[in-house]
């Protein structure tokens, strides 16, 4: 039994359809990336697995429970499955160092001194021991980013879902952050992400999946989708990225 | 091959100020000698209205000063271009222009200030004698600002109380999910009904009414609980609504972030939410206050004694208005620190989360 199993994920916003019935499966230590035009519907597929968005049709499980529909300790599912925004939303009226520990603190029960201690820890990996007691206005798009990582790692998740990360970053400050997911990748995170970063997507993914509008299209190994994709469409696409320069 | 735009014009803009600083002077000299000759009934009034003089004429002599700068640049720029150094003759255009602008902005503030102390001396003095009579100001200052305590008191209970209860309000409005919806409806209702009806009605009903209604406890309360509750009944839902829009104005994203962290509602209102919504809300909140603190005075109608009613004694007693300006005057001087303290809050917060 794979460790997240999408079926039949259906969902809508006011009449328009965003998701028109996904079914995906992801495997312990797999990294799974979503790629697809704008409007696809990897960022809406990816929240709806962590319940920020409610599903009007199938179900999600997660470790062999299922974790859609009513009466499900949604606030449990999220501490198992990490999440990681485009915008890196973390919380300005607290230093680096209290927007990670806060979570283990107040939701894991660790003392306050620990938690604290493990924050700096955990930003010494990711070379920000400097920045602990800085706020995240003072800090760069990339620093910032690399601390919302830490935060999600902080409440040690069982899965990670990166929803285009690198997305609102200045290019020369991308690299910083695919370091640490490949990092992750390395010591085995389950990982979904969305990304626009095709090369960084072919290195690091097991298996790469070509949505399009709110459809599963094709889903293979890296080399297969970037190499020989078998549908029409998700060569169009690949061809336009490849024109932009992208791959 | 360059060619150098020439300078903008600055010799119409100088004569104009001159010319307006000499009839500021002019003006300030016929107003006041005029003014003063009317004032015969008190010789201290008449010395004021000098000083007055002498201090608006000093001003406008400034302001003349300015101009005739002005005048000096603009004719400084009009050699410097017949020299063909464009370039400086353009820095001395500006400069002109400056100064002409300095000498319309202080003519306007001196005519301003100027109007209304003549507005006081006018007609023998007659408006200072209804509002500002030093000696009336004096000896009722002192009953005055006792009974000012009263108004402290009751702005002060009411205000922690409205803190509380509108926070309490604000959330109920904001409850999620169906089981929410009478919460909801209730707090809607609550906060529309009283931001409807006037403080001063609330205050009426409550003080005369609450006595005859022979209820257990409320009926037997003095007059200040009274208008303690009607204050914090009707203040509670504008600071609802102040709570509210402050909580409205954090981002969705922050929503985000804290559940997918695993914090529930009202765990992501309390540690997150809350706490930014609050900086965003300390400016309306505390023109709300000032409010809070003005309508103090309406309790005069359930006869308690606060300050306004002692000076509405002191002006009946009199029959001279000048100690119910001491009663402007003490509201004035507990507000401005207040807005100063707000102030610097923001500014240190401000400079805390950018690392100054």
């Amino acid at each position: 039994m794979a460790f997240i199993e999408l079926s039949g994920i259906e969902k809508s916003y006011s009449g328009h359809q965003v998701l028109k019935g996904i079914d995906l499966d992801v495997e312990k230590h797999q990294v799974v990336t979503l790629i697809g035009a704008s409007g696809s519907g990897k960022s809406t597929l990816l929240r709806c697995i962590n319940a920020l968005e409610t599903i009007d049709r199938g179900t999600v499980s997660v470790d062999g429970d299922v974790v859609s529909g009513p009466g499900v300790d949604l606030d449990r599912l999220r501490r198992k499955v990490g999440m990681v925004f485009q915008s890196f939303n973390l919380f300005p009226h607290m230093t680096v160092e209290e927007n990670i520990a806060v979570g283990p603190i107040r939701l894991l029960g660790e003392d306050r001194g620990a938690a604290l201690k493990r924050a700096r820890e955990l930003l010494e990996r990711v070379n920000l021991a400097h920045r602990a007691g800085y706020y995240p206005d003072q800090l760069s798009g990339g620093q910032q980013q690399r601390v919302a990582i830490v935060r999600a790692i902080a409440m040690r998740p069982e899965a990670l879902l990166l929803d285009e990360i690198t997305s609102a970053l200045d290019p020369e400050l991308v690299a910083e952050v695919l370091n640490i997911v490949r990092d992750l990748a390395r010591d085995g995170m389950t990982m979904i992400l969305a990304t626009h970063e095709m090369q960084f997507a072919r290195e690091v993914s097991d298996v790469v999946v070509f949505l399009e509008q709110g459809k599963l299209l094709e889903k293979g190994p890296p080399a297969q989708i970037f190499g020989e994709p078998k549908e029409e469409r998700t060569r169009a696409f690949l061809k336009q990225i490849i024109e932009a320069g992208r791959l | 091959m360059t060619s150098l735009s020439p300078a903008p014009r600055s010799r119409g803009l100088a004569v104009f100020a001159t010319l307006l600083a000499i009839a500021l002077l002019v003006a300030v000299a016929a107003v006041g000698e005029s003014v003063r000759a009317g004032i015969t009934t008190s010789p201290e009034l008449s010395t004021f209205s000098i000083w007055v003089m002498a201090a608006g004429l000093a001003l406008g002599a400034v302001t003349l000063w300015t101009a005739v700068s002005a005048l000096r640049h603009s004719f400084r720029s009009a050699r410097e271009e017949a020299a063909g150094e464009v370039l400086a003759s353009r820095a001395s255009a500006a400069q002109s222009r400056q100064q002409s602008f300095v000498t319309f902005g202080l003519a306007f503030a001196i005519v301003i200030a100027f109007a209304l102390i003549q507005l006081v001396l006018i007609n023998d003095g007659n408006i200072q004698r209804t509002f500002l009579r030093g000696d009336l100001m004096a000896s009722s200052a002192l009953d005055i600002a006792r009974a000012f305590i009263v108004n402290i008191r009751l702005a002060f209970i009411s205000g922690v109380i409205v803190l509380v209860f509108g926070l309490v309000l604000a959330i109920a409005r904001m409850i999620p999910g169906k089981a929410g919806a009478p919460v909801r409806f209730l707090a809607v209702a609550y906060i529309d009904l009283m931001r409807a009806v006037p403080a001063i009605i609330v205050l009426y009903l409550i003080g005369f009414g609450l006595p005859l209604t022979n209820l257990p406890l409320l009926s037997g309360l003095n007059a200040e609980w009274f208008a303690i509750m009607a204050l914090s009944l009707t203040y509670s839902a504008y600071v609802a609504e102040v709570y509210r829009s402050g909580i409205a104005s954090i981002h969705p994203s922050q929503w985000a972030a804290s559940r997918s962290l695993g914090f529930s509602y009202l765990q992501t209102l309390r540690f997150f939410i809350l706490p930014q919504a609050m900086r965003l809300v300390i400016p309306p909140m505390l023109s709300t206050f000032i409010a809070l603190q003005k309508d103090t005075s309406l309790v005069n109608v359930i006869g308690t004694l606060d300050a306004f009613n002692q000076a509405k004694f002191y002006a009946s007693s009199t029959f001279n208005l000048s100690s119910v300006t001491v009663v402007a005057i003490l509201f004035v001087i507990i507000t401005i620190p207040q807005t100063r303290f707000v102030d610097w809050m923001l500014e240190r917060g401000a400079s805390r989360r950018k690392g100054a």
